[in-house]
């Protein structure tokens, strides 16, 4: 019973905070390209991959009282703070399961910043084609982000960090 | 782009209850509609298992194909004026908006939970595989199969095709609304789709709406709301998709473990070995999954055939608002010792089950939102604008229900035992 809902708050207490709503929806999204057991039915959008499924499940994890959302005003836009309250934590140490080797992954996406995020689960994405026609893709798709060869470079070796720290 | 398929002869219609009349002018639109591969998703139900609720919701994903290409064709034909449009994708969206939903199978939304397959790669195995609909596109150019298919896994470079098809107020959502209202009769899912039509704009970032147009546009956004909570979120319906959903999954259990079925799988066979070919999946349709749920219910294992009673004589699970986590522990231990085995008799379903949503803005750059074109050209979010909106997109709004069986458990022996059962589900 609510096994998923569970993930999705070790997820975050993992984390300690996550800032943003685009940046928990990429980490999610690159922790189940990592095998982690994220059930999350993800679909591409203007923004990279994006799940409307987490996205009520993060309002009903809210309303259930297990985690904190603070909304704040950043630049003239709403931006939305995650973190798992008291109520959360006492749920994780009665229900709760450790997802192996999940923290270093989560904490080390949390420092990286929601742009790079969107970049990075947007290679993930197209994973499928070679290198070459993934940053072609990226470009194409991505245009307006203007991503660099050397951030792509980035991405690309950070998947392959993310990967060894997994196996 | 080499145009093999051209004009017909003499359009074609079809006769419509939502729209009247589904206009077909092209040869590549009439052709794709006569396809195997489409013709199939007029014995795919739009709404799966809702018929179960309201009865009248016994209409296609083929109606819902052909409305959706109905709507952007009308789309396209206000577009034809407007500089930021480019006439040479006409036919590419059309085909996108007829394909869209191609790869839907019988149940799906089930069906991906349990068997982890996924629609959408279907679609684009059907529109880049040996099938009936690839051998259509291809006529129109080689590169058109692909083109097609990534306008309906929006990857598509063109942000504005895309967002016809897909974006918070597109083709597809403005026919299931209409749609689903009319069959299932209830009165709250219309809302004035030719206003809405007129007040559209092309921008090379998607289609935004005149301001002048938002009143018709809150009217859509209260019909999704209330579709949401009234149709999509019905409680005896999700009762119906949650014993669906363990049929499955008792079905593939059994398998795995060596269960010897009375009837043969040929069509499970390979969902439940997790490789399904593309052969196998344009198979299945309703059908299929009714004439093994009737056979089912004559199998040894008294799991399975229970749920197949249940789905295929609405026997349906009551259910009640959900218990707290503790609760939901303490009656899942009850169950245990009753012999009713809670993994398949006391179910959460909760709002983010659904594979529908209503409007909500979001953060920034989280999805794109419905954008207002200002008379000073400025664009701005629908909630910053509409009261309405911002009233009912504003508000955090989810729902868990917990179904059991209650004739399983009226029929408990140990009435300490049951007692306690009911007592946690009254609470």
């Amino acid at each position: 019973m609510f096994e998923d809902h569970l993930k999705v708050v070790t997820l975050i207490q993992e984390a300690g905070e996550v800032v943003g709503r685009k940046k928990l929806q990429k980490m999610v999204y690159i922790a189940k390209k990592l095998n982690f057991p994220f059930q999350e039915k993800y679909q591409f959008h203007f923004y990279g991959p994006y799940s409307e499924e987490l996205t009520l499940k993060i309002e009903e994890l809210c309303n259930m009282g297990y985690i904190h959302e603070v909304k704040e005003k950043v630049s003239g836009y709403s931006q939305y703070r995650y973190a798992v309250n008291e109520e959360g934590q006492n749920l994780l140490s009665t229900y709760g399961a450790q997802i192996d080797k999940l923290g270093s992954c989560v904490r080390s996406m949390n420092e990286q910043s929601s742009r790079f995020l969107e970049l990075v689960s947007t290679v993930m994405y197209f994973e499928k084609l070679e290198k070459d026609e993934i940053k072609e893709k990226v470009q194409t798709v991505k245009a307006k982000q203007k991503y660099t060869e050397e951030e792509m470079d980035e991405a690309f070796n950070y998947i392959d960090s993310l990967k060894g720290q997994v196996q | 782009m080499a145009k093999l398929l051209g004009k017909l002869h003499e359009e074609k219609v079809f006769k419509d209850p939502v729209h009247r009349y589904i206009h077909v002018r092209d040869e590549l639109i009439w052709r794709l509609i006569g396809t195997r591969e489409f013709q199939r998703l007029r014995r795919i139900r739009q709404l799966g298992t809702t018929y179960l609720t309201f009865h009248g919701a016994e209409h296609s994903r083929f109606s819902h194909s052909l409305g959706v290409y109905e709507i952007t064709r009308r789309i396209i034909d206000i577009f034809q004026e407007k500089k930021t449009w480019d006439p040479e994708k006409r036919l590419l969206v059309l085909s996108a908006a007829l394909l869209h939903d191609v790869g839907h199978g019988p149940f799906s939304h089930s069906f991906e939970k349990v068997f982890g397959v996924d629609h959408e790669e279907f679609s684009r195995d059907i529109i880049l595989g040996d099938t009936e609909v690839h051998r259509v596109l291809l006529q129109m150019g080689e590169d058109f199969p692909v083109q097609v298919a990534e306008v309906i896994a929006k990857t598509h470079r063109d942000k504005l095709i895309v967002s016809l098809i897909s974006s918070q107020i597109d083709a597809d959502r403005m026919d299931y609304l209409l749609r689903d209202a009319y069959f299932t009769g209830v009165s709250y899912g219309n809302f004035d789709i030719e206003r809405i039509l007129r007040v559209m704009r092309p921008t090379e970032e998607g289609v935004v709406i005149k301001s002048s147009g938002m009143h018709a546009v809150e009217d859509y956004i209260m019909s999704r709301y209330q579709m949401y909570w009234q149709v999509y979120f019905h409680p005896v319906t999700r009762s119906a998709e949650v014993i669906l959903s363990k049929i499955l999954h008792r079905a593939k259990e059994l398998y795995e473990t060596g269960y010897t079925f009375k009837r043969e799988l040929s069509h499970f066979k390979t969902l439940f070995d997790g490789n399904v070919s593309l052969h196998d999946y344009i198979s299945l349709d309703e059908g299929v999954i009714h004439y093994y749920f009737q056979g089912w219910m004559e199998e040894e294992d008294s799991i399975l055939s229970d749920l197949c009673h249940r789905f295929i004589d609405r026997k349906l699970f009551k259910y009640t608002e959900m218990v707290s986590f503790t609760d939901g522990h303490l009656l899942s231990s009850y169950f245990t010792e009753a012999g009713i085995n809670p993994k398949y008799y006391l179910v959460v379903d909760s709002s983010s089950d659904l594979p529908y949503d209503f409007y909500r803005p979001g953060e920034k750059e989280e999805r794109l939102p419905i954008n207002l074109l200002k008379p000073n050209g400025d664009i701005r979010e629908l909630s910053r604008e509409s009261d309405v909106v911002e009233a009912i997109s504003g508000k955090r709004r989810t729902d868990h229900k917990l179904y059991y069986p209650l004739d399983l458990i009226e029929a408990i022996e140990d009435i300490t035992l049951k007692s306690k059962i009911k007592e946690i589900l009254n609470r």
